[in-house]
């Protein structure tokens, strides 16, 4: 995390903003390309960090294979797959192939690691989106709300809300929820992303992306949309509420930071009513600070993905994750771990140089 | 000035400067709804922590055991008179086990908590104090664990540590040592920062011409003035640990059933129940975890709040709540920006 927060109310001397403006033009670039190149460094440490914290246990056929091969069935095995070789020249093999693209060969259903990625991060990114949609429409305004009410017994109701999203954990939200609207109202589907019908039916598409909203529009059917709608709402509010809370605590924070900065209080002795204040003057400076700790959300979701994914049987690379620590296929886990956390190294890029263009302030 | 007020005032044993100076100080700040908020927490902490000492003597069972005077439990039986709380798949107390659960929680955070501070205020310290490539390196990885998502570096972790399952000693070492990895970062970051201000004082200056190691300007003159946002930061990270390691047990990589009882794995076992209408052996685990929890991120949050001027409900205004535009923010200092920072950033 390399981006500072923005204190609300920090006063810019108005007479150095111009300037900085002008030279923005020609910084931004600098900015984005130096950012750019610290990526790299992250990833490599990540990924490196995972390599020789997962070799730590011994080679991953063993793992995997242990008690079901005899020993020199086994052997033979590590010594096809290579993990007999010092370690350092088996690393720099992995980062040579991870590079191509290469995340090797899963070895409990013999997939390659790309094609499981490829075929289970569709949904994963599908209630990953859900799951902001449903922050944003929570925490925002419900975040203005509560600075407008500032100590008042609205304010306190909403942030006790908001802890009560944070202290819940994911899957226990999950398995309320499901309890709640699918067993006892019996409104809402159990699990899974679909109905065996919409599955099948998207299985035939001509080019299925994995997204299943795309896929449902894709097959012409609007009950097929409707289906698959249903299916997300459960998991997209039981992830989109933990970082609905989180919204809306910075909301609130930054919003009453701004209502207190000098151009509100001008507003205010022009006789703009509080309400108003809050709604149309304070409350956009506050959303920056919302962008830029979007990207530390995206960790969160992503973690909180795998939970969810599992409660809802939402078949992701989070429960892909699941099922293959199951099976203690270390290859695939690794590989799911580095995806994961080249993810969110991008997406940390590309939100900090969306606050960088929003905000000159944070290019330095 | 005022740190060298500090350094006479941190003269006294560390305990006491964070139990008595900074929750005592800030509950007689507090006013109302803060207050309230701050209280609430305590008092949750404070069953939370009774209930893990006691629960060997308030539990009806044992949280492994299955019967009683010859006569097993049975498995998924609704609340009755017996088993107040239901009977897990298992075939377990769900009561014993939810009393029992908050034991371990509580082991795992302490053990945690003491090996992060440990780890994180030491390399916090010296990479602050000593700067160069080392500070840099250790910057850039801190940065690239703080942005990994915490959940997945705690499970490769504890993959590491006990190959996935363990018994109670081993799995409670595991979840702890796994969620240290993820919380030294935040320690660093804290102290680190805290470190490269407080070096530039005057007393560091004053003490290094008289020719104190840098050992010891580290660790007498400079570590007692960069803890005290320690207290915040711990019972944030307090809840977090409650958080990961109910996670880590949801995907089975919990304490095994019969070496200690755990939410988080009593939770998974749940979910094919919730599918069936039981409900019981969901909803009270659960509810433990949001609890404590809850307990710990009231009495983080309101000591955060009232570390922020912004944010904090004066004394004076207590009584008429003024408009929110007229408490002016008052500069606040360098560090309660820090703390702002990072319970606002991380996965708070």
């Amino acid at each position: 995390m390399t981006t500072t927060m923005i204190p609300a109310a920090s006063p810019a001397s108005p007479a150095a903003r111009p300037k900085r403006a002008k030279a923005g033009g020609t910084k931004i670039w600098r900015y984005i390309v130096v950012r750019l190149l610290l990526i790299i460094p992250t990833v490599f440490i990540l990924v490196s960090m995972v390599f020789f914290l997962m070799r730590l246990t011994g080679d991953p056929i063993t793992a995997a294979l242990g008690g079901r091969l005899s020993a020199a069935q086994l052997q033979e095995r590590i010594h096809a797959a290579g993990y007999d070789r010092p370690i350092l020249i088996q690393y720099v093999e992995y980062l040579a192939k991870l590079v191509r693209g290469d995340f090797g060969t899963t070895i409990s259903d013999n997939h390659t690691v790309l094609s499981v990625l490829t075929t289970y991060g569709g949904a994963t990114l599908e209630l990953a989106f859900y799951a902001l949609i449903v922050a944003f429409i929570v925490g925002i305004p419900l975040g203005m709300l509560a600075a407008y009410f500032r100590d008042k017994w609205p304010d306190a109701i909403l942030r006790v809300f908001a802890i009560l999203s944070y202290a819940t954990p994911v899957f226990f939200a999950g398995l309320l929820l499901k309890l709640v609207f699918s067993v006892w109202l019996g409104v809402l589907p159990v699990a899974g992303r679909a109905s065996t019908s919409v599955e099948l039916d998207i299985q035939f598409l001509p080019h299925p992306t994995g997204i299943y909203l795309i896929d449902a529009f894709q097959t012409g059917n609007l009950a097929d949309v409707g289906d698959v709608l249903q299916h997300a709402i459960l998991p997209g509010i039981a992830l989109g509420l933990l970082t609905a809370g989180v919204f809306l605590r910075l909301v609130r924070t930054n919003v009453i930071g701004t209502l207190s900065a000098d151009y509100v209080d001008a507003a205010r002795s022009r006789g703009v009513s509080e309400f108003r204040l809050v709604r149309k003057h304070a409350y956009k400076p506050a959303l920056i600070p919302i962008i830029t700790v979007i990207g530390l959300q995206i960790a969160l979701l992503l973690g909180g993905a795998v939970l969810t994914e599992t409660t809802f049987e939402w078949k992701g690379l989070g429960f892909m994750l699941a099922h293959y620590l199951q099976a203690r296929d270390f290859v695939a886990v690794q590989g799911i771990v580095v995806l994961l956390a080249v993810i969110v190294a991008v997406t940390n890029f590309i939100v900090d140089i969306i606050a960088a263009i929003i905000d000159p302030r944070v290019r330095y | 000035m005022s740190a060298t007020t500090a350094a006479r005032n941190a003269a006294t044993p560390k305990r006491p400067l964070w139990t008595r100076i900074p929750v005592v100080h800030q509950l007689r700040q507090s006013v109302g709804l803060q207050r309230g908020m701050l209280v609430a927490g305590l008092v949750i902490v404070a069953v939370f922590l009774l209930t893990a000492i006691f629960a060997p003597l308030i539990a009806p069972y044992g949280f492994a055991q299955l019967s009683t005077a010859g006569k097993t439990f049975g498995a998924q039986q609704p609340p009755s008179p017996q088993h107040l709380l239901g009977t897990t798949v298992g075939g377990y107390d769900v009561l014993s086990r939810t009393l029992w659960g908050a034991q371990t929680a509580l082991f795992v955070i302490v053990l945690a908590i003491v090996f992060s501070i440990f780890i994180g205020v030491l390399l916090g310290l010296v990479s602050g104090y000593l700067g160069g490539w080392l500070d840099r390196v250790l910057v850039v990885v801190a940065d690239a664990i703080y942005a990994f998502p915490s959940l997945l570096l705690a499970i490769v972790m504890s993959i590491v540590i006990s190959g996935g399952q363990s018994n109670l000693i081993g799995g409670v070492l595991a979840a702890a040592i796994s969620i240290t990895v993820v919380f030294v970062p935040q320690y660093f970051r804290v102290i680190r920062a805290e470190t490269v201000r407080v070096k530039s004082e005057a007393f560091v200056e004053s003490a290094k011409v008289l020719g104190a190691s840098s050992f010891r300007i580290m660790f007498r003159h400079i570590l007692r003035n960069s803890t005290r946002t320690l207290p915040l930061i711990l019972t944030l990270n307090a809840s977090e640990a409650i958080l990961t390691l109910a996670g880590l047990g949801f995907l089975g990589f919990g304490i095994e059933p019969s070496s200690a009882s755990e939410w988080g794995f009593d939770l998974n076992r749940s979910i094919s129940d919730v599918t069936a209408g039981i409900w019981w052996t969901s909803v009270f685990p659960g509810v433990a975890i949001v609890l404590a929890v809850l307990g710990m991120t009231l009495v983080g949050e309101s000591l955060n709040d009232l570390a922020d001027p912004r944010l904090r409900t004066r004394r004076r205004a207590a009584g008429a709540i003024p408009p929110p535009g007229t408490s002016v923010a008052t500069a606040p200092g360098a560090s309660t920006d820090v703390i702002g920072d990072l319970e606002l950033e991380s996965r708070s």
